[in-house]
């Protein structure tokens, strides 16, 4: 067995002793869910059910707030000293930080499956073919895989649980500043334009796309760019990092 | 490789302007116990995250199991095994569980790694809490915990940052006894202390750190000579009681004003015994007794002229 399974072993043995942060990513982005179409969303003229238009935005904040628990994962191992244990010994350096983005990319897939289950059952009827859910799918591991790196980065640069958890919060908000919720179109002006050049506008308008069966290449190309370039900077943040602080 | 486990020489380190290592020179013997033995902030830590490939140094080399620690890392790692300060136990893991991970991430295999997991429980006493977790050991648990976590790889070189700090005395007792057999089974210990007992009942060798300095080094009984020693403290009522203990107790140091005698001894009850019988056979009343062990202090005082209090403040 490897390092970064034996890591990786140690992250899910954590995930299911922590039930309620499990509970917590899901629930939260459920009710967020249900105030929108339930609630708010009816005075929204979006053209077609809004259930529809919200569902993908809904599933990236989804994996954003499920952060916030892989930022403290990190930062408590980097403050309780056990990371030093690992630094200390003969075994690959990336395999510690491979395993929190995993175990993050385990918990956001089952929070989007939750959503997705629930937003089925609220009317959510997608016109994807089957390409287009293997893109779509494919998007969300890329999202969830980007967003956990630059987490992580973000934990190990904590000096404390408290500063760590408040480091994921601009995350949490990006996508309630894009058009997840209501099309960017619609904005007053500034928070238009930053809605519409933020990433998780092409990314929100990619999986869109993707779902009601009119994926535009445009979109497509800017979503994937921006994941792969945040994953490389939280990666390589996330190294130098590790390495530096002792 | 030769006798030499651990040897590094000019080791320097500095944050920013604050210089923490200022030329570190240390040689520890294979199969021996080393103390480094400074108050908080002396560089001890510093000294061992250098020697353990954690941080690099600015400037100085060393060599531990014979291998560069800032070129060499892989092969250091290998053969060492460190327990800091705190301990770096995972909390959401039971304590088997905690030995596992060592063991899997050493790639031992399940027949040898259950074997050492299992051995290494009954040796710390942990076999009845095995299935708990971390989180809910106690401060002496979870340091034994850490250190058999250390352990796991067989490690030939151990490196221990404050060991004992914060520990209750029995559980003191307990980690002493346990790293004078790891030294009898043959592995090199490097071991920080902020207690001058520790360092004088475990290490072969001790060296004072003062300020990323080291202010002394030598094997504790040669380090005592350098320190005002252990005595016995007496005062008198009066005059006449002073002067005639004066002339008994001839290899004492007086101090006329307060009344008080200082006489040279192990602090042990047998001597204070003998010094109090013949005070008596001389029917000399002592109105105050106390019994003076030297501390970190003494020797910082002695050595620096500072009081390692002041060090701190400063």
């Amino acid at each position: 067995m490897n390092n970064s399974t034996t890591m990786l072993r140690r992250n899910f043995k954590h995930t299911i002793r922590n039930p309620v942060a499990v509970f917590n990513a899901v629930l939260f982005p459920i009710v967020i869910l249900l105030m929108f179409v339930y609630v708010i969303g009816g005075a929204f003229d979006i053209g077609g059910h809004y259930i529809d238009y919200a569902t993908p935005g809904m599933i990236v904040l989804t994996i954003c707030y499920g952060l916030s628990a892989t930022a403290l994962a990190v930062n408590s191992d980097m403050t309780k000293g056990i990371i030093n244990r690992f630094k200390v010994m003969d075994i690959s350096r990336s395999a510690v930080l491979s395993a929190h983005v995993a175990a993050g990319m385990l918990r956001s897939l089952i929070a989007v499956a939750a959503i997705l289950g629930v937003a089925f059952a609220l009317g959510f009827r997608p016109a994807a073919s089957s390409p287009q859910w293997l893109g779509a799918i494919g998007l969300i591991v890329l999202v969830a895989l980007a967003t956990s790196w630059i987490t992580v980065a973000l934990g190990l640069a904590a000096k404390t649980p408290e500063s760590a958890g408040m480091a994921a919060v601009p995350l949490i908000m990006l996508p309630f500043l894009s058009s997840a919720i209501v099309p960017a179109a619609t904005m007053g002006p500034g928070v238009r334009q930053f809605a519409e050049y933020q990433p998780f506008t092409p990314i929100i308008e990619t999986l869109r796309g993707l779902l009601t069966g009119a994926p535009s290449a445009g979109s497509a190309i800017v979503a994937v760019a921006w994941c792969v370039g945040i994953a490389l900077v939280g990666y390589l943040w996330s190294l130098s990092t590790f390495k530096k602080r002792a | 490789m030769n006798s030499s486990a651990i040897a590094a020489s000019g080791l320097r380190k500095a944050y920013h302007d604050k210089v923490v290592l200022d030329g570190i020179d240390l040689d520890v013997a294979a199969g021996t116990i080393f103390s480094l033995l400074g108050p908080n902030g002396a560089g001890k830590t510093t000294t061992v995250n250098v020697l353990t490939t954690l941080i690099k140094a600015d400037g100085g080399t060393a060599r531990v199991a014979g291998h560069d620690v800032a070129t060499e890392t892989r092969a250091v790692r290998a053969a060492i095994g460190v327990t800091g300060q705190f301990a770096a136990v995972d909390e959401l893991l039971t304590g088997r569980e905690n030995l596992q991970l060592m063991a899997d991430l050493q790639r031992l295999g399940p027949d040898r790694s259950k074997r050492i997991v299992t051995d290494l429980l009954e040796r710390f006493d942990l076999t009845d809490s095995a299935q708990k977790m971390a989180a809910t050991y106690s401060g002496g648990m979870r340091r034994k915990l850490d250190l058999a976590m250390t352990l796991v790889g067989t490690p030939r070189i151990i490196f221990l940052d404050e060991p004992t700090t914060g520990l209750d005395p029995r559980s003191r007792r307990t980690m002493w006894d346990i790293i004078r057999q790891l030294v009898a089974e043959g592995v090199t210990i490097f071991l920080t202390t902020q207690y001058l007992d520790e360092a004088d009942r475990l290490a072969d060798r001790i060296a004072v750190l003062d300020q990323g300095k080291l202010v002394a080094q030598g094997t504790p009984a040669e380090l005592k000579r350098q320190i005002p020693g252990s005595h016995v403290r007496l005062r008198f009522a009066g005059d006449l009681e002073f002067d005639s203990a004066m002339r008994i107790l001839t290899d004492s140091t007086r101090d006329e004003e307060d009344l008080v005698l200082r006489v040279p001894s192990d602090g042990g009850a047998k001597s204070v015994r003998a010094l109090l019988d013949t005070l008596d056979d001389h029917s000399i009343e002592v109105e105050e007794f106390s019994v003076h062990m030297p501390d970190l202090d003494d020797v910082f005082l002695a050595l620096t002229g500072r009081t390692s209090t002041k060090v701190n403040a400063s």
